[in-house]
């Protein structure tokens, strides 16, 4: 019965493919979408990804998440050295600062400025030079992408040639050289990223009072990261997170402050209506047209059982047709663009929701076209 | 042999033993549709068809046949009257009863052959045995013989649009006898089909498909294969007019 199913199925080519496409539609948007929000999710807290060796990061109580500095004072970095548990502590600036480009137009560049000791906070992988060309004087290390694109030169004809070692630019009237080129996780923020040592971002900065946007810290051997976060807590008034935590409270207010996750929201949804529509209208139309078939079998004894048995792998078939096509379309389209500005971050847990999402589709199918053939009466089979 | 002088509707030599009738249907009434719009399609029919007999149901367009045969078959609930095929009393019967007893005593042929469009002649016919729970290779290597014995053995392996309307019917054929059942019905098995080819495949039925353990029960307009019937029951709005045993002896 099971073979006769299957064959009733793709005995008839165009509809099989014309089921088998709303599918895989589904699927791909059902896929392709959210794993495009997973991306630019995981692009809002991607800084802290890369700065993978401190443990905590202390910061003003009322910052919100990683782009938004709230600076506090530098004297707070000498009392978070003081709590018992931290193996050291170091500072970091993080601004957004105007530079002047060669031709005289203005750029936003979010400017990290790292401990001058150590350097730590620094980019993974250097493209040219060296992290610690940084502690020659005037130094700075530029974005791949930034300088590549937005502190490109622009020649008249629209050439561009990119940013290198070696040019200057201008950081609030401050000459900066660039010492090196690094590549970096493309984060949330489309502006180039300037790394330099934190007495330099500070000097580039406008004369403020509190220019610390936040404490890095390494937690001691031993001692347990939320214990550690309680204590800095409560001696200097801080708020600190650990990298995970922090990681959250970012996505969290991306999450609840943006209408990004309801436009995703609304394409996921939008695919599997259309894909639910399009694959249980052309998969009830199938059962129609075979409809005189299944009033052959039944009146042949064919029992309702094995009648709706026969539905269900029609529908598991073309489910898994399309589900297999469908989440193969997104990975390609992830694949192919991997290079591009595109976020695209494919978890497990997309091929679950996804995966779901087509069963549904079809139990749904199936289920209007059980319903169609269990009332069948088998007597039209003598009608002509 | 003939008693067609007796006034009594039901002429014709059935037996009189109930244990060699293959159908015996009494009072059997069927409407469609409710209330006013109701058309009474049967209006107490009484009938017997003994066992091993060729028989056949003739009559104008809409006085019933094709609804007393489908009571008989089992895919059709009568409202009233009494309908037993062998030993099976259609009347106290429970729908997965019924489905059961198609499946194992029912060959169904038709008009329009109704084979499955995907599936080859040998998959078509091996259709009831695997609906019976017959192992796939199984059941196509057996209806492989019946195709054979219809006079397509070459084809087991075509389509059924890449037959002629003879050669479909004889795959309908195959597949109303493929698990050994002891009635088939057969609604207008030739018009679809020319003279000849319709000829051909009433010989083809009469040969293979009918023996003393086995019955057939023929609807049928086509006047040129009456001669095949062993009986012949005349049927007028709802109602069986005569019975005869040979066409000749026809009222209309
Ligand atoms: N499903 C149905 N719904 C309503 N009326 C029906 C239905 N099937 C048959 N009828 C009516 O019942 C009567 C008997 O129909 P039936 O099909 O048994 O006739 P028939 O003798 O087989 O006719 P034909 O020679 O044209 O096939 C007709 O009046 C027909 O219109
Ligand atoms: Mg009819």
């Amino acid at each position: 019965m099971y073979y006769t199913a299957l064959k009733m199925l793709t005995g008839d080519r165009s509809k099989y493919i014309g089921i088998v496409m709303g599918l895989t539609f589904a699927s791909f948007i059902m896929t392709q979408q959210p794993a495009i929000f997973v991306g630019i999710m995981a692009r809002t807290f991607s800084f802290i990804t890369d700065l993978s060796q401190p443990d905590i990061w202390v910061m003003d109580p009322k910052v919100q998440f990683i782009d938004d500095t709230k600076p506090i004072q530098d004297t707070e970095l000498y009392r978070v050295r003081g709590v018992e548990g931290v193996e050291w502590a170091v500072p970091l600036y993080k601004g957004l600062l105007k530079a002047r480009l060669e031709n005289g137009n203005f750029q936003t560049c979010n400017v990290i400025g790292l401990d001058d000791a150590t350097l730590i906070g620094g980019p993974a992988v250097m493209i040219a030079g060296k992290l610690e060309d940084l502690r020659r004087s005037d130094s700075v290390i530029v974005d791949l992408d930034g300088a590549a694109s937005k502190l490109a030169k622009r020649l008249p004809g629209g050439k561009v040639i990119p940013l290198k070692v070696g040019d200057t630019l201008e950081l609030n009237d401050k000459r900066a050289t660039v010492v090196g080129i690094a590549r970096t996780s493309r984060t949330f923020q489309s502006q180039p990223v300037i790394y330099t040592t934190y007495s330099r971002a500070t000097s580039f900065a406008p004369r403020e009072r509190k220019l610390l946007s936040f404490i890095l810290v390494k937690a001691k051997e031993g001692a347990d990261r939320q214990e550690l976060t309680k204590r800095i807590t409560k001696i200097t008034g801080l708020t600190a997170y650990t990298s995970d935590e922090f990681k959250s409270v970012t996505i969290g207010y991306y999450l609840k402050y943006t209408g990004i996750p309801i436009n995703f929201g609304m394409s996921v949804l939008l695919g599997f209506i259309i894909g639910a529509a399009t694959a249980g209208q052309t998969f009830y139309n199938f059962t129609l047209d075979n409809l005189r078939q299944f009033g052959v079998l039944k009146a042949m004894g064919t029992t309702n059982g094995q009648l709706l048995k026969m539905i269900l792998l029609q529908a598991l078939m073309v489910g898994s047709v399309g589900y297999g096509l469908g989440v193969g379309a997104a990975s390609l389209f992830g694949y192919l663009l991997r290079d591009s500005v595109l976020a695209f971050k494919f978890p497990w847990q997309l091929l679950v929701l996804s995966g779901t999402g087509v069963t549904v589709i079809c139990i749904f199918s199936a289920l209007i076209s059980i319903r169609k053939v269990m009332k069948l009466e088998p007597a039209i089979v003598f009608k002509g | 042999m003939s008693n067609q002088t007796e006034p009594a509707v039901n002429v014709g030599n059935a037996a009189t033993n109930a244990a060699e009738l293959a159908v015996k249907c009494s009072g059997v009434a069927k409407g469609y549709g409710v209330d006013d719009s109701k058309i009474m399609a049967l209006r107490g029919v009484d009938l017997e068809v003994n066992k091993g007999e060729l028989f056949m149901l003739v009559g104008p367009s809409g006085c019933g046949k094709t609804t007393l045969i489908s009571v008989i078959a089992g895919i059709l609930d009568q409202d009233a009257g009494s309908c037993r095929v062998y030993e099976h009393d259609l009347l106290h019967m429970a729908g997965h009863e019924k489905v059961r007893y198609r499946a194992r005593n029912i060959g169904f042929v038709f008009q329009a052959y109704n084979l499955l469009p995907a599936l080859t002649a040998a998959e078509n016919a091996a259709m009831p045995l695997i609906i019976n729970g017959v192992k796939r290779k199984e059941a196509v290597k057996r209806a492989s013989e019946i195709l054979a014995e219809v006079g397509i053995g070459d084809r087991t392996n075509a389509l059924p649009a890449q037959l002629s309307g003879g050669q479909q019917q004889r795959v309908a054929i195959a597949r109303a006898l493929v698990h050994n059942p002891r009635l088939i019905v057969c609604d207008e098995p030739t018009s679809a089909l020319d003279h000849e080819t319709g000829a051909r495949v009433m010989e083809l039925l009469k040969r293979v498909a009918l023996d003393h353990q086995r019955t057939l029960v023929i609807v049928t307009h086509d006047a040129r294969i009456f001669s095949f019937a062993d009986r012949i029951a005349r049927m007028d709005d709802g109602r069986i007019e005569q019975v005869v045993n040979s066409p000749a002896q026809l009222e209309h």
